[in-house]
């Protein structure tokens, strides 16, 4: 992945190695916030911003605070302890400089620092070996492909609403059976290389 | 040694400057609150058990400053939390209506397994699931204490296989009714002894058959009761709180004060004088002379 161009990255994160499709991760907010589409909109944008955001400041902290001493192996720590942070902050900064888009995403940003795609897509940054630019970039496209995942299964979960499901597989049930037909539709991507 | 020594010093000086960068930033970017806010939580009990339709007492504090919620919504808090948001929002507050208590009505603890669940599951919502529990009286406790497991005041028990209320620890904040699959625990105006502890609408027959404290619908109880607060109702009887004046004449064996002695009150048992109800013994039929004659 190192070796790819930054559009290979893109569309290899966003859709071939779909977070949620593929990878079967962050499943808890995709379907927690999956319910309506505005709130799925917000959840989206905010990850879109946290992931990108720690991105940057993991692979700062890995390569100039872990790297130097020798201690790659305390990554996870570092990164739990990096994004909580930077979460808690930009809802601080949040709450006094936009009291609109706190209220907008208010309940989202809490939600995102217990967000496993955020600390997924950090570590695959470094697994992978991205330069700075390009785990912005993959941090951005991963998120991307969180979005339309959560986007899809939302508008989704709007239409089933009206639908006549029987009783027992209303709510979760249904939207677990309507999320597999997406992960198999996503596995037509599986194995492409650009 | 440097092994050691390098990751703590970089894991908590990372830590700590994280920690100082963030109490300084909540220093400079703190967002006034409206400082009522605050008072109303101290005033809340503190449960969080959501009664309000809010999340949690804090919740529900900030909706009452910012969005005008209702502020009589916390039952736990009853009528003296409602006052004192009043005084804080310098409103009054319509505190009447009845403390409440939550009262399981069933007696069922002796009645017969319809068949032995030998699985692993041991919730009173999965046991349902199989031909509507393992007891033989549809409407029955099944005694596996899902009210017992949500209740946020540890004031429910399962006592010798059924669920007994502490009315002193309850704070009817209805968890448990919400949480019980046979809707056989009620919130209850807690003034209110005597209470018809049973929920079979089962002929009276086939609730007998199932359950020898089963009510049964024969009606002694509407007929003896002075006030007229009992009404026969699906083979079941039912007490009007707002007539109910705790005489306690329909209560089993209790003869009514100036009448025959002979008529007695429920022949089941079925009414209960709950203030007199042994908790540990809840297998002894209610207590007879000792409810109190109004």
């Amino acid at each position: 992945m190192s070796n790819m161009s930054i559009f290979g990255i893109i569309v290899t994160a966003m859709i071939v190695q779909n977070i949620i499709f593929a990878k079967f991760i962050g499943c808890c907010p995709f379907f927690g916030v999956s319910k309506t589409l505005d709130s799925a909109i917000g959840m989206s944008l905010a990850v879109i911003f946290v992931i990108v955001m720690s991105s940057a400041l993991t692979w700062l902290g890995y390569y100039y605070l872990l790297v130097p001493f020798h201690i790659e192996y305390l990554r996870t720590i570092l990164f739990i302890l990096v994004i909580a942070g930077f979460v808690q902050f930009v809802e601080m900064a949040i709450a006094k400089f936009s009291p609109g888009l706190y209220k907008a995403l208010g309940i989202f940003l809490p939600l995102i620092t217990t967000n496993c795609a955020v600390l997924a897509a950090t570590i695959i940054n470094i697994d992978e070996n991205l330069s700075f630019i390009k785990s912005c970039v993959n941090g951005f496209a991963i998120a991307m492909g969180f979005g339309i995942a959560i986007l899809i299964l939302a508008g989704i979960r709007e239409k089933l609403e009206f639908s006549p499901i029987p009783k027992h597989f209303q709510g979760l049930p249904i939207s677990f059976m309507c999320a597999t037909c997406l992960a198999l539709a996503f596995m037509g991507f599986s194995g492409m290389q650009i | 040694m440097n092994e050691i020594l390098s990751p703590v010093f970089i894991l908590g000086g990372s830590g700590l400057f994280i920690g100082l960068f963030l109490a300084y930033a909540a220093k400079k970017f703190e967002v006034q609150k409206d400082p009522r806010i605050d008072q109303i939580v101290g005033v809340l009990p503190g449960a969080n058990c959501g009664s309000c339709g809010f999340p949690g007492c804090s919740g529900y504090a900030a909706a009452i400053v910012e969005e005008g919620a209702p502020l009589n919504s916390c039952t736990p808090g009853g009528a003296a939390a409602a006052g004192k948001i009043g005084e804080i929002m310098g409103a009054t507050v319509d505190v009447s209506g009845p403390k409440m208590t939550a009262r399981v009505l069933c007696q069922g603890h002796k009645v017969e397994k319809k068949y032995a669940f030998t699985g692993t599951i041991n919730t009173c919502a999965d046991v349902a699931q199989y031909a509507g529990g393992d007891k033989s009286c549809r409407f029955a406790c099944l005694g596996y204490g899902d009210c017992a497991a949500v209740c946020p005041a540890d004031a429910i028990h399962v006592i010798d296989g059924i669920a007994l209320v502490d009315e002193t620890k309850c704070i009817s904040c209805g968890l448990c009714v919400k949480a019980c699959p046979k809707a056989v625990i009620a919130l209850t105006a807690a003034d209110k002894k005597v209470t018809v502890t049973c929920s079979s609408k089962d002929p009276g027959a086939v609730a007998r058959k199932a359950c020898p404290t089963a009510c049964i619908g024969c009606g002694i109880c509407a007929k003896i009761c002075p006030k007229q607060a009992i009404t026969v109702e699906n083979n079941l009887a039912k007490i009007d709180p707002e007539k109910c004046v705790n005489c306690g004449i329909c209560v089993n064996g209790k003869p009514a004060v100036g009448e025959n002695p002979a008529v007695k009150g429920c022949p089941t048992g079925a009414i209960v004088n709950n203030f007199k109800r042994p908790v540990k013994a809840a297998a002894a039929p209610a207590q007879n002379a000792s409810a109190p004659v109004v």
